[in-house]
């Protein structure tokens, strides 16, 4: 094993074994995406059709690729939270202490938080058919591909937010402020189509949109479902990358600094 | 590291460091060196800015002014120095959701440790600090004095020629807290580390080759303990009375000496201390309440030097 990516490996496992044995955190980031999808999806199936989500997609068929974010979201914020904690009393002091150059400490915690919100967005991926979607194999795998980028960013995100956080409370407050509606404004909810203009601008500027608008066009990959409205596959997975990069560099530049 | 044997026998510089919060000072240009091979107390109440100076030793932060240097590091260089160091928080930096065995294999990756010389030094390790037949076990369920020694493990895994510890025995019941101690100064005699720790309780300053005392963020005085109890003039004779402030002047203008008023309580200094508890008693049968007499602990040494009694200084702060 190389030398330099043995702290990377140690943080990494570390994280998948702490969150194997911690029952509750499986819940908040599996369960709690899973009971809004059913209850939001099939109480507003009758009431609503998105505006631009296309003829014949009810709201739970439109709803589930944003739901797959939100896993993503949540299992990087549980993630990220635990980064708080460890920071001012705990594991993370031992580590800043050592001489592992901060890029790997990042690394290692954002690939442990990745990796987890993958596997729980592959197992989300299992409830396509009772949402209407029919999976093809290439639009599987690119959406796990997408899952992975978006996952990158958004566990990214939430170690710059937490590295400069004091307490959890102060990261809880964030979490409804930033992190929500930056899910809340992708399109992962209602699409921009029907939105008023300067709520559409800002949906527009939100890199998340973009993941989502990859993520559903990988989920629908080779059908034929009406994605007119949803942006195009390969701009979309590109500014995801730049979204990657960016919040990858701040979130090593942050951790640098403190 | 051979490099280490040939350079000078300071292990630890400190050279006017000062660090300021905000508006008050926590560190005020404190100087002192620690030797290669000792064990140094950091002693002083809490507020005292010995946990300040644990964090910028340890490179967690950065003091305001001043320089210190770590064997060849200078703190400039925190890649440097952190080579050097083997760390135990005050807060366990232990997973408590990991085994032991599991702690230390994390930590050994972190310090580029792996495969069999990371089994040897732990199996080592483990032994030595009698955990042996705990490693399986989640640290969550091992006691407070086993945590411990799971911290201490995991902070020599990868064999620092120094260790600073901040309060390493707090919440350790007396036993385990003698127990850790004893295995500090085996640390020190058999391997040669050089170890800093901070503390409040005495008895651990007293098993230290030399302690820095702190009050207020100043370093009041470096010296041995049996230094530091010399240093008070012979012994200690501390009285209450039912008016302290008039039986410390008729004190005084009776017996000439030197009357500390410390919380309440009346404190001289003084050689054949018993004889003057004997004439004191003689002299003010009403006014004395309580009288004792004792040889000088760090206690008094600290009361001696700053003019305020250790745990009252530390409700203060």
């Amino acid at each position: 094993m190389p030398r330099v990516m043995l702290p990377v490996i140690a943080l990494w496992k570390r994280e998948m074994l702490r969150f194997v044995r911690q029952r509750s955190r499986i819940f908040g980031a599996f369960a709690q995406p899973l009971l809004f999808w059913v209850l939001l999806g099939s109480g507003f199936n009758a009431s609503f059709r998105p505006a631009g989500a296309g003829s014949g997609s009810s709201y739970s068929t439109y709803f589930y690729p944003g739901t797959i974010a939100m896993v993503l979201l949540f299992t990087a914020i549980f993630s990220t939270i635990s980064t708080v904690e460890d920071r001012k009393a705990g594991f993370l002091q031992g580590v800043l202490v050592s001489p592992v150059p901060r890029w790997a400490v990042v690394l290692g915690q954002v690939m442990g938080g990745t990796t987890l919100a993958v596997v729980q967005g592959i197992l989300f991926l299992l409830l396509a058919p009772i949402a209407g979607v029919t999976l093809t194999l290439p639009g599987v795998i690119l959406s796990i591909i997408v899952m992975k980028l978006i996952a990158l960013a958004l566990t990214s995100l939430g170690l710059i937010i937490a590295w400069r956080m004091e307490s959890t409370q102060g990261f809880h407050a964030i979490m409804n402020l930033i992190l929500l509606p930056i899910w809340f404004l992708s399109g992962a909810f209602f699409p921009a189509a029907g939105a008023p203009a300067p709520m559409r601008l800002v949906m527009n500027l939100n890199p998340l949109t973009y993941g989502v608008a990859a993520l559903r066009r990988a989920l629908y990959w080779g059908t034929d479902t009406d994605l007119s409205n949803v942006a195009a596959f390969g701009p979309s997975v590109v500014i995801t990358i730049i979204f990657c990069i960016v919040t990858f560099a701040i979130a090593v530049r942050t951790a640098e600094r403190r | 590291m051979t490099y280490f044997m040939t350079d000078s026998p300071t292990a630890i510089s400190v050279d006017n460091l000062t660090h300021r919060y905000a508006e008050r000072v926590a560190l005020d240009n404190v100087s002192f060196k620690v030797r290669r091979g000792e064990m140094f107390g950091l002693l002083g109440p809490n507020g005292g800015g010995k946990t300040t100076l644990f964090k910028i030793l340890s490179t967690l932060m950065m003091a305001s002014s001043g320089e210190a240097q770590i064997l060849d590091a200078p703190l400039s260089q925190p890649a440097r120095v952190r080579e050097h160091l083997g760390v135990v928080f005050q807060q366990p930096s232990i997973d408590g959701k990991l085994t032991v065995r599991e702690n230390l294999w994390c930590h050994g990756y972190l310090y580029g440790l792996q495969g069999a010389e990371l089994k040897r030094r732990s199996a080592l390790l483990l032994t030595q600090l009698g955990l042996s037949d705990r490693v399986d076990d989640m640290v969550d369920t091992l006691s407070g004095g086993l945590q411990r020694r799971a911290e201490l493990a995991k902070s020599l895994l990868h064999q620092p020629p120094v260790l600073l510890l901040d309060e390493p025995s707090t919440g350790l019941d007396p036993g385990a807290r003698r127990d850790f101690m004893h295995y500090l100064q085996r640390l020190r005699d058999e391997q040669g580390v050089t170890i800093v720790l901070t503390t409040h309780y005495m008895e651990e300053a007293e098993r230290c080759d030399h302690v820095a005392i702190l009050h207020q963020g100043k370093l009041v005085k470096v010296a041995s303990p049996e230094e530091l109890k010399a240093s008070v003039g012979g012994d200690i004779v501390a009285v209450q009375a039912t008016d302290p402030e008039a039986l410390a002047v008729k004190i005084e203008q009776r017996f000439g000496c030197t009357v500390q008023r410390v919380d309440g309580a009346l404190r001289i200094e003084r050689k054949a201390g018993h004889e003057l508890v004997r004439d004191l008693v003689d002299a003010f049968p009403t006014e004395i309440v309580s009288i004792t007499y004792g040889k000088p602990t760090l206690e008094d040494v600290f009361i001696s030097l700053t003019g305020h009694r250790f745990w009252a200084a530390e409700e203060n702060s």
